[in-house]
């Protein structure tokens, strides 16, 4: 029974699995499902496990069961990438014109509402294989645009339009599986992390130290002497600052989610902050980069022995980074220009890395890359370069 | 004995619980297909209370196991107290005999409610705290309802299979095997006119006017955006217990857009700030 309405909500991306399925089975024998009703309810706490699928169930129930028509689930998402493929035309009108194959001035005399309808038509063409649920960190949705157009033309210099159009990542983006492809698995992250911990005695004596009981014991003659110790307890601090803004660090999504997840797992005392492309006067804690700003100069207050740790492709264009009021979003108008930022967190965390999702190879055509480099030592978004990382994170002076 | 029967098979809220038909559904599920009910929802949404309830509703005791990120999962079903032991062993002034481990073996939460003479209603409160080899572990040992002693090389079975009810802030992803044996439920924040209902359960006489005044603000203050933890439902009691209590009181001064006992419904100092200003501008 309802053995489509199964695979539908399979179809459409709601994890459901065969075992769930025979429950429901046994729900529905046990006779206690007695009207629709009830087997809305009790079909979804069985199959769905996750509130963020529940809107999905809810659209697939009214299909199977009331016949309404299924929304193609892509539309918001490609809106998304149509916003960020705006962004990218006003960076590099000739590469996107190129990719879609179409005259860079027919393109031109589009206004963007226009631009934005064109690159949606055009991006639905091609999409029938696709899967939802690319999330970026803490966020629904996959946002990586916030404006458009407040950037003269061609001010991206770092080659990162390369051969990677943003068509050709919007497609590709969910194909590629890089837990597979790459030799880093969580697991693995996890191990390299867990190095960084540094257990110390803390808290009430409630362990027993056998070793020390025993020769306690002995020196008392047999009488037992029972000896406690403090257990042992990470007091690490750990900063982890993300760079979730732009086109340019959509590929490493779920590199990123992965090593944030552990991260989040492994330190009892990880603060996390996004930035987008680099830091200016504030960065945020909240992932929308809106509701919680944290002033940087703040971060003076921490403990100098905080761990830091940056995560971003450091790629952007030599302005941003260079300049007082440099910022790509334009909310962010800062005094001094972003190097100066990352010096003076430099000064303040002596453990402090910039971890770079992107491939090693390509770190000598990127300016900024370079610039980074020389604030921050900087280490490849891999196994060995995790692992080397740590070992300077580790590291007692 | 008909109403009896009804009585310990169906839940249907209790006393101070106001219990949505949904969830009252999902409950009677759980316990007709005996899986572990996970709820998962942000705080204050009763996901502790609704255990509560159905212990209180269903007549059966609670027995609540109370999540630590440290804890290991033997701990949760048992422990061996050497200690005692070797003190028993030492001074011999003991009753018991040295010479049995079981009689040093001591139930954890989970173990108690294997070994109670009666069904009981097992509250494994925020599981998201633990790692996921601790969530992975137990679930292994409720699919099965039995665990070994080690050191005493017996298998503990469950007499009666305790009612399971997990709850989960959602601080954590819970792994997918974990899910996949939980029937899952998302409680979400209660609708104004649910909420009414809750506020009329723990104050009876309170008037409408004075409610209306209360739940209006209240939602308003929800609305207030960048504040890290925004009140919930105990909040509100709490707060609306902290304006009957005031003499000077007046409803009329909740029109007005004054909020007295804002310490209550926030309880950090960054949020109070906000919230306050946040009113500043809504009464200008």
């Amino acid at each position: 029974m309802f053995i489509q309405f199964f695979y539908t909500l399979r179809d459409r991306g709601v994890p459901v699995t065969p075992t769930s399925f025979l429950r429901l089975q046994r729900a529905l024998s046990l006779g206690l499902v007695t009207s629709l009703d009830d087997f809305y309810t009790v079909a979804r706490s069985l199959l769905v496990k996750s509130e963020r699928y529940f809107d999905l169930y809810d659209q697939v129930f009214l299909h199977h069961f009331r016949g309404v028509e299924l929304k193609d689930p892509e539309t918001h998402e490609l809106t998304d990438i149509a916003k960020a493929l705006l962004q990218e035309w006003l960076k590099d009108p000739a590469g996107v014109a190129a990719a879609f194959g179409v005259d860079e001035k027919k393109l031109k005399k589009m206004t963007p509402e226009e631009l934005i309808r064109y690159f949606l038509d055009r991006l639905r063409e091609q999409t029938e294989a696709h899967h939802g649920g690319s999330r970026w960190i803490g966020t629904r949705g996959t946002s990586p645009v916030g404006h458009s157009g407040t950037h003269p033309e061609g001010m991206r210099v770092g080659g990162v339009s390369r051969n990677k159009s943003a068509i050709k990542v919007a497609m590709d983006r969910r194909w590629r599986d890089y837990s597979q492809d790459g030799p880093l698995t969580q697991a693995q992250m996890g191990e390299a992390l867990k190095r960084l911990r540094r257990l110390v005695p803390a808290g009430p004596r409630d362990l027993v130290n056998v070793d020390k009981t025993i020769r306690e014991t002995l020196r008392n003659a047999g009488e037992i002497e029972i000896v406690f110790d403090r257990r042992l307890t990470d007091r690490l601090k750990v900063i982890l600052m993300i760079d979730n803004g732009g086109w340019s660090m959509e590929p490493y999504v779920e590199l990123v989610q992965t090593l944030f997840n552990y991260a989040r797992s492994q330190f009892k005392d990880l603060r996390t902050f996004y930035f987008h492309n680099s830091v200016y006067d504030v960065v945020w804690q909240d992932a929308q980069r809106f509701y919680r700003p944290e002033r940087l100069d703040d971060l003076a207050l921490r403990d100098p022995e905080t761990r830091l740790i940056f995560l971003g492709d450091a790629s952007m264009s030599p302005y941003e980074l260079m300049y007082a009021g440099g910022a790509i979003d334009y909310t962010q108008r800062s005094t001094r220009p972003s190097i100066d930022r990352l010096k003076f967190l430099a000064s303040l965390f002596r453990h402090a890395v910039w971890l770079n999702p992107a491939p090693l190879w390509e770190w000598e055509r990127v300016r900024t890359i370079g610039m980074i480099r020389q604030v921050f030592p900087m280490y490849e978004l891999t196994l060995d370069g995790l692992d080397a990382a740590v070992r300077r994170l580790a590291a007692k002076n | 004995m008909k109403e009896q029967e009804k009585k310990t098979n169906s839940f249907r809220g209790a006393a101070k619980y106001v219990l949505d038909e949904e969830l009252a559904k999902i409950v009677n599920i759980s316990i007709a297909l005996e899986m572990p009910l996970l709820l998962k929802g942000e705080p204050g949404t009763g996901k502790t209370m609704l255990a509560y309830a159905i212990a209180e509703s269903l007549d059966l005791p609670l027995i609540t196991l109370n999540v630590k990120s440290s804890m290991k999962l033997v701990e949760a079903l048992y422990q061996y107290d050497t200690l005692t032991r070797l003190n028993d062993s030492r001074f011999g002034d003991s009753k018991r005999d040295v010479s049995d481990i079981e009689a040093y073996i001591r139930m954890g939460k989970i173990g108690q409610s294997f070994v109670a003479d009666a069904k009981t209603v097992l509250l494994i409160d925020e599981i998201d705290k633990a790692d996921t080899d601790f969530q992975d572990d137990m679930l292994d040992v409720l699919d099965q309802m039995s665990f070994d002693i080690i050191e005493i090389d017996k298998t503990i079975k469950a007499r009666n299979r305790p009612v399971v009810v997990i709850t989960s802030n959602a601080k954590k992803d819970l792994s997918d095997p974990f899910l996949g044996r939980c029937n899952f439920h998302h409680i979400a924040f209660p609708e104004p006119e649910m909420m009414r209902k809750i506020v009329g359960v723990h104050f009876p006489k309170l008037s409408d006017e004075m409610a209306t005044a209360c739940l209006q603000i209240f939602y308003r203050l929800r609305d207030i955006g960048g504040v890290e933890k925004k009140p919930a439902t105990r909040e509100l009691i709490n707060w609306i217990r902290a304006l009957k209590s005031d003499p000077d009181f007046k409803p009329a001064v909740l029109a007005r857009g004054e909020v007295p006992y804002l310490g209550v419904l926030y309880k950090k100092s960054a949020d109070l700030g906000l919230a306050a200003k946040a009113i500043a501008r809504l009464r200008r």
